[in-house]
């Protein structure tokens, strides 16, 4: 692909489309989600809708693969199709500037290799070369005064081997010499006559050549994909237990793609966690931010629960326990940023505290839905999205988010509900002050 | 207040050193290989430096060669060693307890075809003289033995294995690694029949990435990079004139009250130790309970066993207080192993997760340690409450 060709680019968006009376709310967030994601690229771009469609138009200099990073990492966007811009000319100017675009972006990949054809002998007999010796063609004192792109349609190729395509025009504005069904045919002829390796075939085409006749004239064939889902901003607002593992920031890039804004909740237990582990946490955040858009993180130091709980409860039970408290913590953060839901990277059955008789336990202490997007998922399907995210590399560093010293060598499975609950009385007297010490310590970290 | 017990990690760097350096990154910038003054002038500040490095080596100046730092020093002393000699041999001997700088090279060199001889360490973390003797062969070209121990601050006895090893063959090269031996011993290359020393800026106040590598007139290294033909062309590459005035500098004040230093350290050692042992629980690494050997170790590390606790939550709890100190070697914590020299030394397994680091500077006081043990006192029995079930 000849990336320097393209100055603008149509943003495709597929279930927004579909979205009744909303639909300007969706779109006009897709816009603000899309400036913003272009705010840290380098160059001036313009963002704008027209019925049905987003454009980014490029005013500056800027970096195509700069360009397609930032969008693919915009929910709502199926498709990126890098677009070339042309004046308004005539059709013949129109003909020739297709004709050269897919020479640019394709050329040697649609016309056939083989026996050099009539045509090309009387190009080098034009060129002064003699026709009998080709290889003249490639010697370096007869560069350039052979015009290949002449040459190179007249290679045959035969009928299996073409790639089937169609011309797809719209006439947007009428100021135009020829209408929608008169330019597929003509530029279509066009495109024929110049590339032996193509056929047409409108029903199955292998690839479309999109020209549309606007105030100016735009000519796209590929489409990059993007990450699909809902534009962030659409969908409410929850809350997130982030921790430093694999699973969770998974689990927020992909409730966030639903459209869902988030914030972030992590819990603390210096000395018992470093730094690092904060660190690497607020470093998850800051990678799936990119998608998500800004999210507020809670720091939670969580010590003193974590250590009355030690204390004053059944070894086995600790993490359930701990669990109980870490929604009850992040539902009460939750509902004071006016969000409506908490996501957790849970799996079922992935450890001790994610069977489904644990789950009836932790999810029970909270009102609020609790989202689990990775629930049916196995930890390789997971581990692929993390890596496709970004987010593997930094969720296997070695800083430790809970001390080994509160995980039981032996953690109940099939913790009761009542039992649990009794157990938790034990925390009866203390747990109160506990609490509001846990809220007296919400550090807000803002990451964006 | 703070109190910083991880100088072996690396030190404060000196205001005198510091302003030094503004000087020379500001005003005299040049380049040493310039024709001009402002080279000349760059230059003038090499020679000084190895002036001082050559009176307090004893040696002269033509021996000294600047790095980037104590691991590169390691590398092209080995490496440039081996390669130089694998005529004569393929064999090369150290110890279980070296750094990873010199271990991970000769794990390299492993690769390339050498055999490599790694001499145990008693409990105090000593190599015998013995061993030395039994693993130097016909094909021995290298033997490498680190000055003093950056975990446990076990001193090996250099000047002797220098002496027995060029006995058995004068031609065997000597390399000490002196990283955390320089600046608190006195060490003198020729006496000690060192062929090879490497010292490491930042560990007596200096900037980061320096070192210095002393190459005695007898051996030829080959170099592990190539450039512009700079340093005799053994270290190519335009030399780092800021750091090697730092580093000298540096090395020039670490010596200057240096007897007096070392009473003080071994009396702060004295005391670390004896206060932690008196806490109860509490293991000292190298050194033996009756303290007889303190004069034997380094004076400035001391590791501790504090049983029925983790070492990084003690770490961090004494952070909490602004007291830092090293869990093992700092260069290893992000590598969840045990500690090779721990293990070298034979300490229980159980107390391998439980030892702390504590290493001090000229700059450490009586009363900084004082407080480090009552926040030893504090901490502990509050963290023996918590262990895992």
């Amino acid at each position: 692909m000849k990336k320097e060709l393209f100055t603008d680019f149509l943003i495709k968006y597929a279930e927004i489309g579909i979205k009744g009376r909303n639909r300007y709310m969706f779109e006009d967030a897709l816009v603000a989600r899309i400036k913003s994601a272009l705010s840290h690229v380098d160059g001036e771009f313009r963002v704008y809708k027209t019925p049905g469609r987003i454009f980014v138009s490029a005013d500056s200099e800027f970096d195509f693969d700069e360009v397609v990073d930032a969008l693919g990492h915009v929910f709502g966007i199926v498709g990126i199709c890098p677009i070339v811009r042309l004046k308004k000319e005539t059709p013949e100017a129109l003909f020739e500037n297709v004709v050269s675009y897919m020479h640019d972006m394709y050329g040697t990949e649609l016309v056939a290799e083989g026996e050099t054809g009539a045509k090309s002998v009387a190009i080098m007999k034009e060129a002064g070369l003699n026709a009998e010796k080709p290889e003249d063609a490639m010697k370096d004192e007869n560069f350039g005064k052979i015009k290949w792109q002449e040459v190179l349609p007249s290679i045959e190729r035969s009928e299996k081997d073409c790639k089937r395509f169609k011309i797809f025009a719209r006439r947007e504005s009428k100021n135009f010499a020829l209408d929608s069904m008169e330019l597929n045919v003509e530029v279509g002829e066009a495109v024929l006559n110049n590339f032996t390796g193509l056929k047409v075939d409108v029903h199955h085409p292998e690839m479309i050549i999109y020209v549309e006749i606007r105030d100016y004239i735009y000519l796209y064939s590929e489409i990059i994909p993007g990450p699909g889902g809902m534009p962030v901003g659409t969908g409410g607002h929850a809350m997130l237990l982030l921790s430093g593992g694999i699973d969770s920031p998974v689990a927020g890039y992909m409730i966030a793609k639903r459209g869902v804004t988030i914030d972030a909740v992590y819990f603390h237990a210096p000395p018992y966690t470093s730094e690092r582990a904060l660190q690497k946490v607020v470093d998850l955040a800051k990678i799936i931010s990119k998608y998500t858009g800004p999210i507020n993180m809670h720091v939670i130091n969580f010590t003193d629960i974590q250590l009355a709980i030690y204390e004053k409860c059944p070894h086995d039970e600790l993490t359930i326990i701990m669990r109980r408290y870490m929604m009850r913590i992040a539902e009460h953060l939750c509902e004071q940023s006016g969000g409506s839901a908490l996501i957790t990277g849970e799996s079922v059955g992935q450890v001790a505290s994610q069977t489904l008789a644990s789950l009836v336990c932790t999810n029970e202490v909270c009102n609020l839905p609790v989202l689990r997007p990775l629930i049916a998922f196995d930890k390789q399907d997971i581990v692929e999205i993390s890596e496709k995210i970004g987010t593997y590399e930094t969720s296997i560093l070695p800083y430790e988010d809970c001390c080994t010293i509160f995980v039981a060598k032996h953690p109940v499975t099939k913790p009761l509900r009542h039992v649990i609950e009794k157990h938790e009385h034990n925390l009866d007297e203390v747990i109160d002050g506990l609490l509001e010490q846990a809220y007296a310590t919400d550090r807000v970290i803002e990451i964006r | 207040m703070e109190i910083y017990l991880d100088n072996s990690a690396t030190t404060r760097v000196l205001p005198e050193v510091a302003e030094l350096m503004t000087k020379v990154m500001c005003e005299d910038y040049g380049n040493p290989s310039s024709m001009h003054h402002k080279g000349v002038e760059a230059e003038k500040y090499i020679k000084q430096a190895k002036e001082i490095f050559s009176k307090i080596l004893k040696c002269e100046e033509k021996n000294i060669y600047f790095t980037s730092g104590g691991t590169e020093c390691d590398n092209l002393a080995i490496i440039g060693a081996a390669q130089s000699m694998k005529r004569r041999g393929m064999h090369l001997v150290t110890t279980k307890i070296e750094h990873p700088a010199v271990l991970n090279t000769m794990k390299y060199l492993e690769g390339e075809g050498f055999e490599v001889t790694y001499l145990p360490v008693d409990e105090m973390g000593v190599v015998s003289l013995e061993d030395v003797k039994k693993a130097v062969r016909k094909d021995t070209i290298l033997i490498s033995v680190m000055h003093t121990n950056n975990e446990i601050g076990s001193v090996q006895p250099i000047a002797e294995i220098g002496k027995i090893v060029k006995e058995i063959n004068p031609e065997i090269i000597f390399h000490v690694d002196a990283v955390q031996g320089f600046g608190k011993a006195v060490i003198q290359p020729k006496k000690m029949n060192i062929d090879l020393l490497s010292v490491s800026s930042h560990k007596i106040h200096g900037p980061k990435g320096m070192g210095m590598l002393y190459v005695s007139d007898k051996i030829r290294l080959k170099p592990i990079t190539y450039g512009g033909g700079q340093q005799g062309g053994l270290r190519n590459g335009t030399e780092n004139v800021p750091g090697i005035t730092g580093m000298a500098l540096a090395a020039k004040m670490i010596y200057e009250n240096f007897d007096e230093d070392m009473e003080r350290l071994y009396a702060l050692k004295e005391r670390l130790i004896k206060g932690a042992l008196a806490l109860g629980d509490v293991s000292v690494n190298g050194v033996k309970e009756d303290l007889s050997n303190i004069r034997e170790t380094a004076p400035h590390i001391v590791s501790l066993s504090f049983a029925g606790t983790r070492a990084e939550v003690l770490l961090h709890s004494l952070e909490d207080k602004e007291i830092y100190v090293s869990a093992g070697s700092a260069c290893s914590t992000h590598k969840p192993e045990p500690s090779a020299t721990l293990k070298a030394i034979g300490l229980d397994k159980s107390l391998l997760d439980c030892t702390l680091r504590f290493s001090m500077s000229g700059h450490t006081t009586e009363e900084e340690i004082d407080l480090t043990i009552k926040a030893l006192g504090e901490i502990l029995p509050m963290l023996r409450r918590f262990v895992r079930k």
